[in-house]
């Protein structure tokens, strides 16, 4: 339904608060993966692409490490992960380890 | 044309449409507002990052003349027999319900970048703080003779939005007689998304492969070769249709005649088809050239890529296929929702007061299917350079597949729902 401009909706569901510069500027970065992971990391359970959300921080990194060594199978990721720094990667994986 | 140029081009328009009114009702004291104007890939995940990155505090409108969000990636697989437009449908709901966003279904006839407001085909004005235009592209119909008369009689479909044409063009092929030829005639780049002629051809040499096995299929490229993962499109043409896909460079339609099908060029001889799939050139959406702001060539708009602010008029940024791009970055889906989420992430630290994001990242991958089971991708990252204001694909990050596969189609379709989740979910 179309709406005429009436009272705003507040947002639902379990949103993260942006509070600080920090906290949004990882949260855009995260944001870069969500195309193909979903919003947040919460990719459909049906995707053929896997869920972030909640992954815990050490297999993040190793799978990001493998990925970049072409160690660990892909089609996309191996392309993918070596874009990121050291330091950005360590930054996606505390994010999407605190998503639920 | 300079800043101020713009800006009094602005006010003129503005001034000419409607005197600005006022929503009081709905305009809360303490919320800063943003319009978003289009409900394309750029515009649908602007207006949902807002909502998101700003915890719900920023007011967001989004203005769309469409009932329901149709992708144009996946489309060539309705042009190819394999999808319904249906499957390519979205709707806007979950931006309103789940996100709090305002929906406006109208269209935006002019923009006053000093009063900053907009105003609405149905009447009346909106007040922005920020203005999010993402108005992706229009065709140059003047660059091809005969084009828009012929795409006004139905008899040539360039299909390069997804919507009537789509079907349209897939019921051609369907009527088309066994033997016949289907021809693409392809712009010079840059146009929306690169591998999608390529990607139409080879679907179209799939279903007249199954259906009418004596047809043809020519690719009429006005670029020297394949724009995208030629390698890897040449190769399936090769090893998938053989003699019945024949790709030619060098052909720069200059003029139609849809009554009889036939293309004619600059330099190349004229082809004459059953089914003639003409792409014009395009350029930035119509309200950003109407506004002034597609200040490159007339034809794309150029934005500050630290919060994809136009270059010309403060407050108003520009998303998706109308910018002028940085180097190697494709005019794509996925690259409007990268930049939307730059854009809404740098509108958010604006309005706190915060600095921007020094080093914001995009990332994009196109998929591509060269038959009815078997994809290819390209894949990029892109880093902000500061020195150069501009974004580069990180050096030894991205690529395109090794060679085509049947895997690939499932990772092709989990990017198109989750992107449409990620935009309207």
């Amino acid at each position: 339904m179309w709406a005429a401009p009436l009272l705003l909706v507040a947002a639902g569901g379990a949103i993260a608060a942006a509070q600080t510069p920090a906290e949004l500027q990882a949260r855009s970065l995260a944001a870069s993966c969500a195309a193909c992971h979903g919003t947040d990391g919460n990719a459909l359970v049906s995707s053929a692409t896997p869920r972030l959300a909640g992954l815990d921080k050490d297999t993040f990194l190793r799978e990001m490490r493998e990925f970049r060594a072409g160690a660990r199978p892909a089609t996309v990721m191996q392309q993918i992960a070596k874009g990121f720094t050291d330091a950005q990667t360590e930054q996606l994986a505390e994010y999407f380890a605190g998503q639920k | 044309m300079n800043r101020r140029a713009v800006v009094r081009s602005l006010v003129l328009g503005g001034a000419a449409a409607v005197a600005p009114a006022c929503f009081g009702p709905w305009r809360r004291a303490s919320a800063a507002k943003v319009v978003v104007v289009g409900g394309g890939y750029g515009g649908a995940t602007a207006a949902k990052y807002l909502r998101l990155l700003s915890n719900g505090t920023l007011d967001v409108v989004l203005i769309e003349p469409a009932p329901q969000f149709i992708s144009a990636p996946l489309s060539n697989l309705v042009v190819g027999g394999l999808l319904q437009l249906a499957d390519l449908t979205v709707s806007y709901e979950g931006l309103r319900r789940r996100h709090g966003v305002t929906l406006i279904r109208d269209r935006v006839t002019s923009i006053d970048a000093v009063g900053r407001s907009v105003s609405l085909g149905a009447g009346g004005s909106l007040r922005y703080d920020k203005l999010v235009l993402s108005p992706g592209i229009e065709p140059m119909w003047g660059a091809i003779a005969g084009l828009e008369t012929a795409h006004a009689l139905g008899q040539i479909l360039p299909a390069w939005t997804a919507g009537p044409d789509t079907t349209g063009l897939h019921a051609q092929l369907t009527a088309m007689r066994d033997g016949g030829v289907f021809a693409i005639v392809i712009p010079e780049t840059p146009y929306r998304c690169p591998p999608a002629p390529y990607e139409r051809a080879s679907l179209a040499a799939a279903y007249l492969q199954q259906y009418k096995p004596k047809s043809k299929v020519l690719v009429l490229d006005a670029n020297q070769d394949v724009v995208a993962m030629p390698g890897l499109f040449k190769e399936a043409w090769r090893d998938l249709y053989g003699g019945m896909l024949e790709y030619r460079n060098h052909c720069k339609a200059t003029s139609v005649d849809g009554a009889t099908g036939t293309v004619r060029f600059e330099v190349a001889d004229d082809v004459t088809a059953d089914v003639l799939n003409v792409l014009p050139p395009v350029r930035a959406g119509a309200l950003a050239v109407q506004a002034g702001l597609a200040n490159v060539n007339s034809r794309w708009c150029e934005v500050d890529f630290l919060s994809f602010e136009s270059k010309l008029a403060k407050h108003i940024h520009i998303l998706g296929d109308s910018i002028q791009a940085a180097p190697q970055m494709p005019k794509s889906g996925h690259m409007a929702n990268a930049h939307a989420k730059v854009a809404a992430a740098a509108i958010v630290a604006e309005l706190q007061g915060w600095p921007l994001d020094p080093a914001p990242m995009l990332t994009n991958t196109c998929y591509s299917y060269v038959s009815a089971t078997e994809v290819i991708h390209s894949a990029a990252v892109y880093g902000y350079l500061a020195g150069e204001g501009t974004f580069k694909p990180v050096p030894g990050a991205g690529g395109v597949s090794p060679h085509r596969e049947a895997m690939e189609a499932q990772f092709a379709r989990a990017w198109a729902h989750n992107i449409w989740a990620d935009m309207l979910g």
